[in-house]
C-alpha cells in the first residue's frame, strides 16, 4: 500500500470510513445522472413516437423533397374521393401535377410547383410516403421503381365549393364554409383565382401582379379586411358582458346621423332607424346605436374580449393565414372609439377568422379546431391516419352564445339579412358593409349559420367593393345553404 | 443492388451497435474471465461495423482516399487496443474499446460530412492518442501530483484569462487562441487542470477555510468563462465543482447552497445576457423564429425526425442543412443517417464510460485519486448531456461538443488525455493490488 505508507493504522481506519461515506454520495449522484439520461432518452422516444410526423411535415424541412425520388406524390381528394390534385406519370417517367378543377380549388389545394402552399404544403409529408403492402413496396424499390404515395382525403365538398365559386361570379372575394360542431372546412373559395395547371407559365406576371388582382393571395385566410358591422358581434358580446342584467333595457333613437361633439357617425345610406332596443339596433345594424354603446364600454375589457376571440393571435390553422388585428387601446381617442365599435378604424379581420367566431357561436361558445384533412389512405385503400375533431378553445359561455344566436336570428327575420330569410330553413347571421377607402364602394360581408336552432353549417362571405353585405354577400351564402339543405338530409 | 446493400448494411450496423452496447452493460455483472470474452467480441463487432460503414462510404464516393483513410484508421485502432493491453495489463479494456468505438463513429460521420475535416481530425487523434498513451506511465512515476494544487489552479486561471483578453470570437464567444496557424481552445485543457486542482485541494483538507478558498478559485474559473460568453463550459465547470465538493465533504448543506446559488446565477445570467435569452426562447419555441434563432434547432429536429429510428442511411439524408453540424450538432447527423437507435446506443456507450469511471473512482482508497476520477467522469458526462440534450431540444442549446465524436482538435485531445488519466489511475490501483 504505497499510497498510505506514511499513515498510522488509526488514520487508515478513519480514511476508510470517510471513503465509504464519500463513495455512497458518489453513487447517489451517479443514480441521479443515470435517471437524467433515462429521462432524456425517454424524451427522444416521445419525440420520435408522437411528435415526429407533425414536426417534420414543415415547408422548412428540405429533406422531404428527397422522398420524391422514391415515391410518386399522392393525390388530394375531396371528402367523397373526387380527385382535386394528382401526379400524372408520362411514358418517359416525367411527372406532372394535374388539378382537374383548375382555379376552383386553387388556393385551398395550393400548388407544389413553385414552393408549396395550401394542402400541397400542409399534407406534403403524407403524400410523399407510401404505405402499400411491404413486399410490393420492397420489390418495386429494389427494381428502382417508384411507389405510389398515400392519398389525402380532405374535408372539402365539391358541390359546396362549386356553388360558392359560381355565386361569387366575377367579383373579388372569398367564401368559407365550416361545420361548427366538428371544425371541418367544407369549402374555401378565393377570387380571383389562377389556374394551377399553368402556374409556371403564368408565374412571372402573377407575382408582379400586373393586373393588380393579387391572384395568388388566398383571400379567405390571408385577406385582411375591415370587419364593418360584422364587428358588432364583438361589441354586442362585450356589452352583454358588461351589462349582464341591463342589456335588454338598452334604448336608442336613430335619426340617421349620430353626433358626438365634433364627430358624426352615419348609418348606411343615412337611414333613420327610429326608436330601438338592443336587438332591433343589432338587426338593423344601426351605426349610431353601436357608436353610442361603444363609448360606454371599457376599452381595455373590449380588447380582452377581442383577444379571447383570437384577435391579435395565432389561429389553429394548417395553411398560411394572416393574424387579425384589434388596435384600440385604453387611451384611444373618441373618434377611434366610435369607429372601432362600428367595425371601421384600424381593426382588420380575415374571412376565416370571422367564420371561426361564427362557428363558436353556433357551437355553444366552443370553437372546434378548423381542419382540412380528414384522413390519409394508401393506394390500396386502407386508412393510414385518421384526423378527428378537436376542441380548440372556449370563446364564450353557452349562455352568451345563445343570446348572440337569438340576436343573429333577428338580423335575418327582421333586419339587414333578409336575403337569406326563407321557408326552407332558419338562418342566424350578421351582415356588414365595410368602408375601406373614401369614394369607393364598401366591401359586403355576411356571416351566419343554419339552421339557427340546430346549426349544421357556417358560411362566411366577403364580396369586395360590392356595396351592402345584405344585398351582395348574403345571396352568396344563400346559394351555399340552398345546396346543403337541398340534399334532403 | 447497391440500394439493397446500403439498406441492409444500415440495419446491420444498428444491430451491431446494439449488441456492442449490450455487452458494454453486461460487463458490469460479468466475472473476470467472461469480461475478457466480452471485450474481444466488442473488438470484432467494432471492426466489422467500421468495415461496413467504409464500404458504403467508398461505394457512394468512389474516392480512393477513403480506402487509404480506412486502412490508416484500422491500424490506429489496432495499435491503440494492443498497446494498451501489452504495456498496461492492468488497464481497463472496456474503456479502451469504448474510446475506439466512439472515435470510430466520429470518423464515419465526419468522413461522410467532409473528408478534409475527418482526415485532419484523424491526424490530431493519432498524435494525441500516442501521447495520451504515455500518461499511465507518467502517473506511475510521478508522485507529487497531489502536492501542487496551485500550479493547476493558477495555470488554469491564467489560460482562461488569456483567452478572455486575446481570444478569437466564434459564434459570439471567445473560445480559442490562434498561433502559427493553429487554433487552440484552452478551456478544454483547463478542464483537466481544474479537476486536478479541486481534487488536490480537498485531498489536503475539507475544512471550512479550504472549502472557502477552493470555492473562490472555482468561482473565478466560472466567471471568466461566463465573461468570455462560453456558457456551456461555465456550466460544466460549475456542475463538476459542485459534485466534487459534495463527494469530498459529504455535506448536504454545501450541495444545497451550491445548487441554489447556481439557480440564482442562471436567473441573473438570463436577465443580464441577451444571448442567454435568445437560447432559451429558441428552445421554448423554435418554430416562432424558424428563419433565425430557431433555425439550427429546427433543422436538427427535422434531421432526427426524418431519419426516424432506423435512419435514412449514409449519404441519404441532408445533415449539411444543420449549421455547425460537425461540431455541436453531430448527434443529429448520426441520428439522421444511421438512425435514432444507433444514436441512442452511442449515448448509452457514453453513459457506460461514465459508469466505468465511477466504478474506478469507488475502488480508490486515496481521496485524491477518487476525487480526480470522479470529477473527470462528471465533467465528461455533463458535456455529453449538454451536447445531446441541446441537439434534441431536451434543454436549451449550450454549444458544447460531443466528446470523441465531434470535429474539433482541442476537444478530442483533452478527452483522450482525460481517458488517459483515468486509465493511469486504474493501472496504479491494479499494480498496488498485486
Amino acid at each position: 500500500m504505497r499510497l498510505f505508507e506514511k499513515k498510522t493504522s488509526k488514520k487508515q481506519d478513519s480514511a476508510k470510513n470517510s471513503a465509504k461515506k464519500s463513495n455512497k454520495n458518489i453513487l447517489r449522484l451517479t443514480y441521479m445522472i443515470v435517471v437524467l439520461f433515462v429521462v432524456m432518452i425517454g424524451y427522444e422516444g416521445y419525440f420520435l413516437f408522437f411528435q415526429r410526423e407533425d414536426v417534420i411535415n414543415n415547408t422548412y424541412n428540405a429533406r422531404l423533397d428527397s422522398f420524391s425520388d422514391r415515391v410518386v406524390r399522392g393525390k388530394i381528394r375531396s371528402s367523397n374521393g373526387t380527385v382535386l390534385a394528382e401526379t400524372l406519370v408520362g411514358e418517359a417517367g416525367e411527372e406532372t401535377r394535374s388539378y382537374p378543377y383548375g382555379p376552383v380549388f386553387a388556393h385551398v389545394v395550393g400548388y407544389s410547383a413553385r414552393g408549396k402552399t395550401g394542402l400541397e404544403a400542409a399534407g406534403n409529408f403524407y403524400m410523399l410516403r407510401s404505405h402499400i403492402n411491404l413486399v410490393e413496396r420492397t420489390v418495386r424499390e429494389l427494381g428502382g421503381g417508384k411507389n405510389p404515395g398515400d392519398d389525402i382525403y380532405t374535408t372539402l365538398d365539391v358541390e359546396l365549393q362549386q356553388a360558392a365559386w359560381d355565386a361569387l361570379g366575377d367579383r373579388k372575394g372569398a367564401v368559407v364554409v365550416m361545420e361548427p360542431d366538428t371544425g371541418k372546412i367544407l369549402a374555401m373559395v378565393s377570387k380571383p383565382g389562377y389556374d394551377p395547371n399553368t402556374l409556371n407559365q403564368d408565374w412571372d406576371w402573377m407575382v408582379e401582379d400586373v393586373d393588380n388582382q393579387a391572384r395568388l393571395l388566398n383571400r379567405a385566410a390571408q385577406g385582411l379586411y375591415p370587419p364593418g358591422s360584422v364587428f358588432k358581434l364583438v361589441a354586442l358580446l362585450e356589452y352583454i358582458r358588461e351589462n349582464p342584467n341591463g342589456y335588454e333595457d338598452f334604448h336608442f333613437d336613430c335619426d340617421g346621423i349620430y353626433e358626438e361633439g365634433e364627430y358624426s357617425i352615419q348609418c348606411f345610406n343615412q337611414t333613420a332607424h327610429g326608436s330601438m332596443n338592443l336587438k332591433e339596433a343589432f338587426a338593423n345594424s344601426c351605426n349610431g346605436a353601436f357608436a353610442s354603446l361603444g363609448l360606454r364600454l371599457d376599452k381595455g375589457q373590449t380588447r380582452k374580449t377581442a383577444e379571447e376571440l383570437l384577435y391579435n393571435s395565432q389561429l389553429p390553422l394548417a395553411i398560411a393565414y394572416s393574424k387579425s388585428l384589434f388596435q384600440l387601446k385604453e387611451d384611444g381617442d373618441v373618434w377611434e372609439t366610435l369607429q372601432t365599435y362600428i367595425g371601421q378604424g384600424k381593426t382588420q379581420v380575415t374571412p376565416m377568422h370571422t367564420a371561426m367566431i361564427t362557428a363558436a357561436i353556433a357551437n355553444g361558445g366552443i370553437l372546434m379546431k378548423p381542419y382540412l384533412m380528414d384522413h390519409v389512405e394508401h393506394a390500396g385503400g386502407e386508412t393510414v391516419r385518421q384526423f378527428t375533431p378537436q376542441i380548440e378553445k372556449n370563446l364564450m359561455t353557452a349562455e352568451e352564445a345563445a343570446i348572440l344566436t337569438d340576436m343573429m336570428a333577428a338580423v335575418v327575420t327582421m333586419g339587414t339579412g333578409s336575403a337569406v330569410n326563407t321557408e326552407g330553413y332558419t338562418v342566424a347571421g350578421k351582415t356588414g358593409s365595410a368602408e375601406f377607402e373614401k369614394g369607393r364602394e364598401t366591401h359586403g360581408w355576411f356571416t351566419g349559420f343554419a339552421p339557427a336552432d340546430q346549426p349544421e353549417l357556417v358560411v362566411t362571405v366577403i364580396v369586395e367593393e360590392s356595396g351592402s353585405g345584405g344585398k351582395t354577400a348574403a345571396p352568396v351564402a344563400r346559394a351555399v345553404f340552398d345546396v346543403w339543405f337541398g340534399r334532403g338530409f | 443492388m447497391i440500394n439493397l446493400f446500403v439498406d441492409c448494411s444500415r440495419y446491420l450496423m444498428i444491430l451491431m451497435m446494439a449488441v456492442y452496447t449490450y455487452l458494454n452493460f453486461r460487463y458490469f455483472s460479468a466475472g473476470e474471465e467472461q469480461r475478457k470474452g466480452l471485450c474481444s467480441w466488442q473488438n470484432r463487432i467494432m471492426f466489422l461495423m467500421h468495415f461496413l460503414a467504409y464500404m458504403i462510404i467508398y461505394i457512394k464516393t468512389e474516392d480512393p482516399r477513403m480506402a487509404v483513410f480506412y486502412g490508416a484508421q484500422v491500424l490506429f485502432f489496432m495499435a491503440y487496443i494492443l498497446l494498451y493491453r501489452l504495456f498496461y495489463p492492468g488497464s481497463s479494456r472496456i474503456l479502451a474499446n469504448n474510446v475506439c468505438m466512439l472515435l470510430c463513429v466520429g470518423f464515419i460521420i465526419l468522413s461522410r460530412l467532409s473528408f478534409g475535416r475527418a482526415a485532419r481530425q484523424f491526424i490530431i487523434v493519432a498524435v494525441s492518442g500516442a501521447a495520451a498513451w504515455l500518461i499511465p506511465m507518467i502517473l506511475g512515476r510521478v508522485w507529487q501530483l497531489s502536492k501542487i494544487p496551485w500550479v493547476y489552479g493558477l495555470t488554469g486561471l491564467g489560460l482562461l484569462t488569456a483567452v478572455y483578453f486575446v481570444g478569437d470570437t466564434s459564434f459570439g464567444a471567445q473560445l480559442s487562441i490562434s498561433a502559427a496557424g493553429v487554433s487552440v481552445q484552452p478551456s478544454e485543457f483547463v478542464k483537466i487542470l481544474f479537476v486536478l486542482f479541486v481534487a488536490a485541494m480537498f485531498y489536503r483538507s475539507t475544512g471550512f477555510k479550504q472549502v472557502l478558498v477552493t470555492t473562490a478559485v472555482a468561482a473565478a474559473h466560472v466567471l471568466i468563462l461566463v465573461a468570455s460568453k462560453d456558457l456551456g463550459s461555465g456550466l460544466i465547470f460549475f456542475v463538476t465543482y459542485l459534485a466534487i465538493l459534495f463527494a469530498a465533504t459529504s455535506s448536504w448543506l454545501y450541495l444545497g447552497a451550491g445548487a441554489l446559488s447556481g439557480c440564482g446565477a442562471a436567473v441573473v445570467a438570463y436577465r443580464l445576457f441577451s444571448h442567454v435569452r435568445v437560447r432559451v426562447s429558441a428552445w421554448k419555441n423554435p418554430w416562432a423564429d424558424i428563419d433565425n434563432t430557431g433555425y439550427q434547432i429546427t433543422q436538427s429536429l427535422f434531421a432526427i425526425g426524418t431519419g426516424g429510428w432506423l435512419g435514412m442511411g449514409l449519404y441519404q439524408g441532408m445533415p449539411g442543412k444543420i449549421p455547425v453540424v460537425s461540431k455541436d450538432f453531430v448527434f443529429a447527423a448520426i441520428s439522421e443517417e444511421m438512425g435514432a437507435m444507433f444514436a441512442v446506443c452511442v449515448l448509452l456507450i457514453c453513459l457506460g464510460c461514465f459508469l466505468q469511471f465511477i466504478m474506478i473512482a469507488c475502488e480508490m482508497e486515496a481521496a485524491f485519486y477518487r476525487l480526480t476520477v470522479f470529477g473527470l467522469g462528471i465533467m465528461y458526462i455533463t458535456q455529453v448531456f449538454l451536447a445531446v440534450g441541446g441537439t434534441i431540444k431536451f434543454i436549451p442549446s449550450t454549444g458544447v461538443t460531443l466528446p470523441l465524436i465531434s470535429y474539433g482538435g482541442s476537444s478530442v485531445v483533452s478527452t483522450l488525455i482525460l481517458f488517459g488519466v483515468v486509465q493511469g489511475v486504474y493501472v496504479l490501483k491494479r499494480e498496488e493490488e498485486e
